[in-house]
């Protein structure tokens, strides 16, 4: 007696018989989104290409004796003395720019992934430690915290590279010192939340040790928080790490990575020379929109708030 | 398909639901969530809508407000409020309805009640939202349906911010927004389970007034057949997205025709038999998206044979009861 | 010291309680920040709340017996329950287990004892951990203190989930693939697997379906058997309290009202409180009942009435109650009760 009638998809399909897995679970969720796929496939594809810049890339920046300063500022798409064709232009010292931005990817996501993991331990070990020990310790690290955040991140950075000087190693320190606040703030509140719930009364009940407790117990379930948070940090330290660089005050000269690329091309801007600068600019920002992608989906499918 | 009840007593019934199916259609394949729902209410009488988490109760309750969202539709059947029927009504011709003449009351009173808002501007505005009255008018109707619901010094309430009452206070105000328009209907779903038994007290006895004063038809959708015992005149028992059994509250809780109905009852723990082993029901509720074909109760059912395996027809063993089964008890629960 | 009770059934048992709380108290209380101590130290009214949870309760729960504690929102009773089953500190008062004082008892004596207590949860979606299959959550602690030989952690898992009613061969799962009266019975195997013989339980029946609660509840009376175990079973529901227990405990706002044992509590309630909650249970045999409801809203704890707390609600206060804490006074055998009518009769 139906009034209206649907037009009913096929029976389900009962779901295999496999054991379901949280991971299994996550990756299925994930996949949901197609630009979040879409994200993952493009960051895949940066990753490769600057692990293997120096097999791909057509010619090695860094080796003085393979530049001639004659092929300087040639536009894209040029041949040079050499032979070799310069897809992607060069810049005012005769520098391929498509191997400059494929060597400057790699110095760019070695300091934005090895400071967010870096960060990521010191800020989750104080995170951690401020929720179980409370009191006065919990009072001092969030204080710090809180210090840390409302003071403008570039500045800070600025202060301690002036102080330390410049190097890979020095933006590094300066990226954990101003990130790692982010972290401690994410795992305390997730630890604080955790905490109370049954399953860790449970496993006190059981009568086993604290260390037990907060690494088997706590520690995993704090974790989905922290994998978002350090995404979308990589992104913000490779953005800090280019701003850094572009203000000459990041890696040295000699490690150009993509910030120090648009620095160099900045003052041939205007002078219609765009390449030097726009295509470091697309590769640093394509990078940071799939990273960004990657991490949007990522806090869809781990915010157990947008869940039932 | 299945037979409609007939109205056994004079007079139309406010609300009658015919073979209502509401469905989601999800990624993993269609849910039932309701299928082949069907009762009548009569004004000033409660029907209890009893089953337990997943039966469709819930879903019922929202499809007869038009509430449901995608992916779940009304799919087929009929829910007619005084002989009109709100399945196949516009969407702003069911806004001009709800709240006004069919109004629900959710477990979570947070659900109506906006906690930015003082209670005044959340009742005035739905005063005003559909009838054209002064705001001076809107207030005092406010008032009245606050002194109703049993609330003291309605003028300073209704200068508060939610936040600032108890839970039972709360569903107190969100039922005082219920009637303001006086419906005709309240679907309520499961508004006293969050509260605790003295508050609940509170609230069931403001219920009983209120449907013999005003003639409401109430729907009230539980899972505790406790409170349907001593609330309801009729009563609705849901499996499995179907109903299974409905009549007078008496007698389908004294004699129950369906298996399920009569596990339900031995379920709950009674005085009577303390410290016996409580007559449960084996086994678990069936899966929504994979419900067996026959009847869904069959898999736990004392008395399934390969007849069961047949859907079984919702038909009237007894004047003005109906069950969904092929051989239903016949004997009388021994209390 | 508490009065002994003379539970009829727990009388011919050992006359040592299982676990005993004298005079037990527990506040929360919200400690001021930084800044709340310096508006404070320039003078400014600041309060630090204090919510007193639990307000000098004396209990005993003798070997075998169910002893059943009832109480609306808010009256303490699940903190009770975590201070018997240890894990969280009395503020005062001592929890003495079998004759000893647990907060006194140290290293293996105090493992020992908390591991005879075990705790069945309410929630059965947060009482397990989800990142751990469950033959690892029911297998956990017994490996760690070594209840079972190397080697024979697999059958003594699969023993504990098949006398929950559970399958073993699901035990490579994760709790989100199992149903809510499943994940009870593994919160259950859980428990079990330590060995205990007492269990406290909190509210373990209150988020099941009734078909799935009774399925439960006679587990928990299999389990009584056939282990021999005692209970402390806490519940806001009236009617599952009357049917397992022996003696009943009635709390409001953090105090015990009364206790005396089921048929005597059902039969004859004494104190208003436990009168009114009886009349307001809505059962099933009663139908197209009346509801009256009690009077009045459950005060918050951070601010409870003077007196007697239940002196706001009650149709028979005078003004005794409103100044004067009663307390819990012998009315009949084994049939304690805190009101100031009982001394006016």
């Amino acid at each position: 007696m139906s009034t209206t009638t649907a037009g009913a998809p096929p029976a389900a399909v009962p779901p295999a018989a496999r054991v379901e897995t949280p991971f299994r679970r996550f990756v299925s969720e994930f996949a949901a989104s197609r630009l979040a796929l879409f994200g993952l496939v493009l960051f895949c594809i940066i990753v490769l290409v600057a692990v293997l810049a120096p097999w791909i890339a057509p010619q090695n920046p860094y080796d003085l004796a393979q530049l001639d300063i004659m092929d300087g500022r040639l536009e894209p798409g040029s041949v040079g003395g050499s032979g070799i064709t310069y897809w992607l232009g060069t810049d005012d010292q005769g520098r391929d720019m498509l191997s400059g931005i494929m060597y400057g990817l790699r110095i760019s996501l070695t300091v934005g992934a090895g400071s967010a993991i870096l960060a990521c331990l010191v800020g989750a070990s104080l995170g951690m430690l401020a929720a179980y020990a409370g009191g006065r310790t919990d009072s001092l690290i969030m204080r710090l915290v809180d210090l840390q955040l409302s003071f403008p991140a570039i500045l800070a950075a600025l202060m301690i590279l002036a102080f330390l000087g410049k190097g890979i190693l020095n933006v590094v320190i300066a990226l954990v010192v101003v990130e790692w606040a982010y972290y401690a703030r994410t795992v305390r509140g997730s630890a604080l939340v955790e905490r109370r719930r049954e399953y860790i009364e449970a496993a006190q009940c059981l009568a086993l040790p604290t260390h037990r407790i907060i690494f088997r117990h706590l520690l995993p379930n704090c974790l989905p928080p922290l994998i978002v948070v350090g995404t979308m940090q990589v992104a913000r330290a490779i953005a800090l790490e280019a701003t850094l660089s572009f203000l000459g005050l990041g890696v040295p000269i000699t490690e150009p990575s993509l910030g120090l690329l648009i620095a160099n091309g900045y003052e041939y801007m205007l002078s219609g020379k765009y390449w030097i600068s726009f295509y470091p600019g697309i590769a640093l920002l394509v990078t940071i929109v799939s990273i960004n992608l990657v991490g949007d989906q990522l806090r869809d499918v781990l915010n157990p708030r947008l869940k039932k | 398909m299945s037979a409609v009840p007939a109205s056994a007593a004079p007079g139309a019934p406010t609300l009658e639901v015919r073979n209502l199916r509401t469905h989601f259609l999800t990624r993993a394949g269609v849910v039932k969530a309701v299928d082949d729902v069907s009762f009548t209410v009569r004004s000033g009488k409660v029907l209890g809508l009893v089953g337990e988490s997943g039966s469709g109760k819930s879903v019922t309750g929202f499809s007869i407000l038009g509430l449901v969202d995608p992916p779940g539709r009304i799919v087929g059947g009929q829910i007619l409020f005084k002989g009109q029927d709100l399945a196949t009504l516009s969407e702003e011709a069911m806004r001009k309805l709800r709240g006004n003449r069919i109004a629900m009351i959710f477990q979570d009173p947070m659900m109506t009640l906006n906690p930015v808002l003082r209670i005044d501007t959340q009742m005035i505005e739905t005063v005003l939202a559909h009838a054209r009255v002064s705001r001076e008018e809107a207030r005092q109707r406010a008032r009245d349906a606050l002194g109703q619901v049993g609330i003291a010094s309605p003028d300073e309430r209704l200068r508060s911010y939610p936040h600032q009452f108890s839970g039972g206070m709360r569903q107190r105000v969100a039922i005082a927004i219920a009637l303001l328009h006086k419906p005709d209907v309240i679907v309520a779903d499961e508004p006293t389970t969050a509260l605790d038994v003295t508050i609940q007290g509170q609230i069931l006895a403001e219920a009983q007034k209120l449907c013999a004063q005003t003639g409401t038809a109430l729907v009230w959708i539980t899972h505790d057949l406790s409170v349907v015992a001593g609330l309801a005149d009729d009563i609705a028992v849901m499996y499995a997205g179907k109903v299974v059994e409905n009549g007078p509250v008496e007698q389908v809780l004294d004699a129950p025709l369906h298996p399920y109905t009569l596990g339900l009852i031995g379920s709950v723990p009674s005085r009577n038999r303390r410290g016996e082993p409580l007559r449960q029901i084996p086994g678990m509720t069936p899966s929504m998206l994979n419900l067996p074909a026959g009847c869904a109760f069959r898999a736990r059912c004392p008395r399934a044979e390969a007849r069961c395996a047949e859907p079984p027809p919702f038909a009237e063993y007894r004047p003005g009861r109906f069950a969904r089964c092929i051989h239903p008890h016949e004997e009388a629960v021994a209390a | 010291m508490s009065a002994v009770l003379e539970a009829p059934r727990a009388a011919a048992q050992g006359s040592v309680p299982i676990i005993e709380l004298r005079g037990v108290s527990k506040r929360f209380s919200n400690p001021l920040d930084f800044a709340g101590r310096l508006v404070k130290r320039l003078g400014v009214k600041v309060r630090e709340d204090v919510v007193h949870a639990v307000d000098g309760v004396d209990l005993s729960v003798r070997k075998g017996e169910v002893v059943g504690l009832v109480g609306e929102s808010g009256c303490g009773k699940s903190t009770l329950g975590r201070m018997v089953a240890g894990i969280m500190p009395p503020s005062d008062g001592q929890v003495v287990w079998r004759g000893q004082d647990l907060t006194k008892l140290s290293g293996a004596d105090a493992k020992r004892a908390k591991l005879r207590t075990q705790m069945i949860f309410q929630d059965p979606y947060a009482s397990l951990n989800p990142r751990l299959k469950v033959a690892e959550i029911v297998g956990e602690a017994p490996q760690y203190h070594g209840l079972v030989p190397r080697g024979g952690l697999e059958a003594y898992v699969d023993d504990q989930l098949r006398r929950a009613g559970l399958d073993p061969s699901l035990k490579r799962r994760y709790p989100h693939q199992f149903s809510g009266g499943q994940r009870q019975r593994i919160g259950i195997a859980r428990a079990l697997a330590v060995q205990p013989d007492f269990l406290v339980c909190d509210e373990a029946v209150a988020a099941l379906d009734v078909s799935i609660q009774a399925q439960i509840l006679n587990l928990f009376m299999k389990l009584r058997r056939e282990l021999d175990l005692t209970y402390l079973f806490i519940s806001h529901d009236l009617g599952v309290v009357e049917h397992l227990s022996d003696r009943v405990v009635i709390m409001y706002l953090g105090r015990v009202v009364e206790e005396a044992p089921s048929e005597e509590v059902f039969a004859r309630p004494n104190h208003p409180y436990t009168r009114a909650l009886l009349a307001e249970v809505p059962r099933i045999e009663a139908r197209k009942r009346v509801f009256a409801g009690v009077q009045g809203e459950i005060p918050s704890p951070l601010n409870p009435p003077s007196g007697c707390h239940f002196h706001p609600r009650c149709p028979f206060a005078f003004d005794r109650c409103r100044a004067e804490r009663p307390a819990l006074k012998q009315v009949a055998p084994g049939h304690r009760s805190a009101c100031h009518l009982n001394d006016a009769a």
